[in-house]
């Protein structure tokens, strides 16, 4: 815990001594009785790095993270520090630090002894544990509080405890599992900040897990996209903000708009849908060829107004709920025949209208994958997608955006 | 209760009172209101039938019993009873044979169940099973008990056939399990066990788990995780396990009687009282003996609450 600062982002070189060169999970599967949570997760981290596991709950992220902790043993496959093989060590053993989504402070121990536990069974010698622990305080911020007990602070403080009981034992491998999804929005935002901050200051190589693509996009150098246990894509946020694998990883990049529809041509790259009553043109994913496809479209790449005459993807829809954002409305809206439609805007309209919105072509994408139209919603702040084949939304869950 | 959920509770349909609904609807809400901002709505009407039991079963008989126990049929001067108690050796004595059966019986119950609590305390498979045979000796009663176990222990009992068969002793000398102190403290055993498990289960699951796991990541093995996570929290309920168990021992007579030696090595302090009031019909001796059991078991949980008070009791964080 010594002021080396290493640059962020993804390519860094082995900040610490003792630090691994790589994390290997190699097939790690888990079942629960008949049920595959986890399906065969191979995944690399370099040291250093800060890998984030995104999916919404049931997906198999937190099982893969309590695996690589040690609190839940493989079903099948191997977990490899370098050449060390770890999976098969109790978490006692395995010295990695954990940040639990519930805090899981010692209720009994002040805020010192609580930071101080990791270092007391590693036998540290008193008078350097001390050092470390009011190290590991005033990096989160706490040294005021180090004699509180746990139930005397709030919420951020009670995890910000926590990290710094995980860190302070200076672990090759921190596991976060949604440590913010407790605090409310505004905390939240600084935790991220914090966490962010901390992993650039120490480099401790850290797997976070969490529902919310946001926390996911601003945290880490590389998401991995997880679904029933089988992953969807690995990459950096750019990559897969920008070029998402399936329809799935569309919804959880913020393609709220999620269309069965038909590809009836395309050329260049591109390819025209039809359904709903509607026709799309948009950038044409893998394996797009004719036949049932997912047109994704987020929500505020739509334009609304008159629009131009060289404008793409001219449809007509009514206006059925509105919210005020502050700079801009939330929108769901109704095609003809009665498919719900989000959008953003910041071009006033009002419930009952009908309106002309149109998205260039660029912005839309087409899915061969026709199958996996409604990845599970996260809980309503996260702004994960929620299902919009169906065309029955209601107003509570328009909310959600 | 607080004055808020009181207050939001109030206008709701009560069950227990469907009359007063009407008079506080329309006719008088402020006070109503008044009344529920202090904690006072009809919700308190569901502590009338427990109070009524508390006062009619328990306050009323002790008050009485302890006026009795000052008004000695014998002697003379209020405290003749108590004098006559401590001074006769036998009687006096009572009160260390009992301790010497109710305190070592409390604390081994609560010892047994903590290691067996602890590995039942998540899902185990066979654990429905485990519990319910534990549990069983609570369902039969210390009476049907008494006669197993003085089918079970006595000298040609099952225990000893198969003692002597394995030459650990011989017909002449078999093991002395019954009536004797050891008979009264098997009983207690039996008997006491299966509530200091289901007290201590219970306090366990309320400690979240996941401080277990925190605790392993940290570095923990069982023993440490055991010793600095879970035993600390689990104290104040151990705590509590321990009087319950101490109250029951304490009151020991069946058992007494029938798997001990009541005239003397198991002459506990219930058996005196028993006699006082049944063999010599002197009811305001037995009030007074009476009394001193109730003092010395006020006594021993006040040391321990006493104790427990400077343990930590806030929140184990569990999900009860």
């Amino acid at each position: 815990m010594t002021d080396r600062t290493s640059p962020p982002g993804p390519v860094r070189a082995p900040a610490r001594e003792g630090q691994f060169t790589h994390l290997r999970l190699d097939k790690v599967s888990r079942r629960f009785g008949d049920k595959l949570v986890l399906d065969g997760l191979d995944l690399r981290i370099a040291g250093g790095e800060f890998v984030a596991l995104l999916g919404p709950s049931g997906c198999g992220k937190s099982t893969a993270l309590n695996c690589l902790a040690g609190l839940l043993p493989l079903s099948g496959g191997g977990i490899w520090l370098d050449e060390r093989r770890v999976d098969t060590l109790p978490p006692e053993r395995r010295g990695f630090g954990m940040v639990f989504q519930n805090y899981a402070l010692f209720p009994h121990m002040s805020v010192r002894r609580n930071v101080g536990f990791g270092l007391r069974m590693r036998g540290i010698a008193r008078q350097e544990a001390r050092a470390r622990v009011d190290e590991a305080l005033r990096l989160v911020q706490l040294a005021p509080y180090a004699d509180r007990l746990p139930g005397q602070l709030s919420g951020g403080q009670q995890q910000r405890v926590a990290i710094a009981r995980a860190i302070v034992i200076e672990p090759p491998l921190v596991l976060m599992d949604e440590p913010l999804s407790n605090l409310d929005a505004a905390l939240r935002l600084d935790m991220r900040t914090e966490i962010r901050r901390l992993h650039q200051s120490l480099g401790l190589t850290t797997v976070y897990v969490t529902h919310d693509q946001e926390e996911a996009l601003s945290l880490a150098d590389r998401l991995v996209v997880l679904r029933e246990g089988v992953v969807q894509q690995v990459g950096t946020p750019e990559e897969l903000y920008r070029s998402p694998a399936n329809p799935y990883v569309a919804g959880f990049m913020g393609y709220r708009n999620l269309f069965a529809m038909t590809v009836t041509g395309g050329e260049g790259g591109h390819a025209t849908a039809r359904g709903l009553g509607i026709e799309l043109t948009g950038v044409a994913g893998e394996g797009v060829g004719s036949g049932p496809a997912t047109v994704a479209i987020r929500p505020e790449d739509f334009l609304v107004g008159e629009p131009p005459a060289d404008a793409e993807n001219v449809i007509e829809v009514g206006v059925e709920v509105v919210e005020y954002h502050g700079r801009e409305l939330a929108v769901q809206a109704r095609l003809p025949e009665g498919q719900a439609l989000r959008l953003r805007t910041s071009t006033r309209v009002e419930r009952g209208e009908t309106v002309r919105v149109w998205v260039p072509k660029d912005r839309v994408l087409i899915f061969a994958d026709a199958t996996a139209i409604s990845p599970q919603p996260g809980p309503p702040q996260s702004g994960a997608p929620d299902a919009t084949g169906s065309g029955q939304e209601t107003a509570a869950e328009a909310s959600a955006s | 209760m607080t004055p808020v959920t009181s207050a939001s509770t109030s206008p709701a349909p009560n069950p227990p009172a469907p009359t007063a609904e009407r008079s506080g609807g329309t006719g008088r809400p402020a006070l109503s209101h008044r009344l529920a901002e202090r904690g006072i709505d009809r919700t308190l009407l569901l502590l009338l039938p427990g109070l009524v039991f508390l006062i009619l079963l328990f306050i009323y008989p002790f008050v009485y019993g302890l006026g009795l126990s000052f008004q000695p049929m014998h002697g003379s001067g209020a405290l003749y009873n108590y004098q006559k108690f401590f001074s006769d050796p036998y009687e006096r004595d009572t009160i260390w044979i009992t301790l010497k059966i109710g305190l070592p019986a409390a604390l081994i119950n609560v010892l047994a169940s903590v290691p067996i609590a602890y590995r039942l305390r998540g899902r185990v498979r066979g654990k429905r099973a485990l519990t319910t045979a534990l549990v069983i000796p609570i369902t039969l009663g210390t009476v049907l008990t008494a006669i197993g176990m003085i089918e079970y222990f006595s000298g040609t009992g099952w225990l000893n056939k198969i003692l002597i068969a394995l030459h650990i002793t011989d017909i002449d000398h078999p093991v002395p399990l019954l009536h004797n102190y050891w008979g009264v403290m098997l009983s207690l055993l039996v008997s006491g066990f299966p509530f200091a498990f289901l007290l201590t289960l219970s306090y366990l699951s309320g400690i979240d788990p996941s401080l277990e796991s925190a605790a392993a990541t940290l570095g923990a093995g069982w023993w440490q995780r055991f010793r600095d996570i879970v035993f600390p929290l689990l104290a104040p309920g151990l705590a509590m396990t321990f009087c319950l168990n101490f109250v029951l021992a304490f009151s020991v007579f069946p058992s007494a009687v029938l798997l001990g030696d009541p005239e003397r090595s198991t002459h506990v302090i219930s058996i005196a009282a028993y006699d006082a009031a049944y063999q010599e019909y002197d009811y305001s001796k037995a009030s007074a003996i009476a009394m001193v059991m109730a003092a010395v078991m006020l006594i021993v949980i006040s040391i321990v609450l006493f104790a427990r008070g400077r343990l930590y009791r806030g929140s184990s964080g569990g999900k009860g």
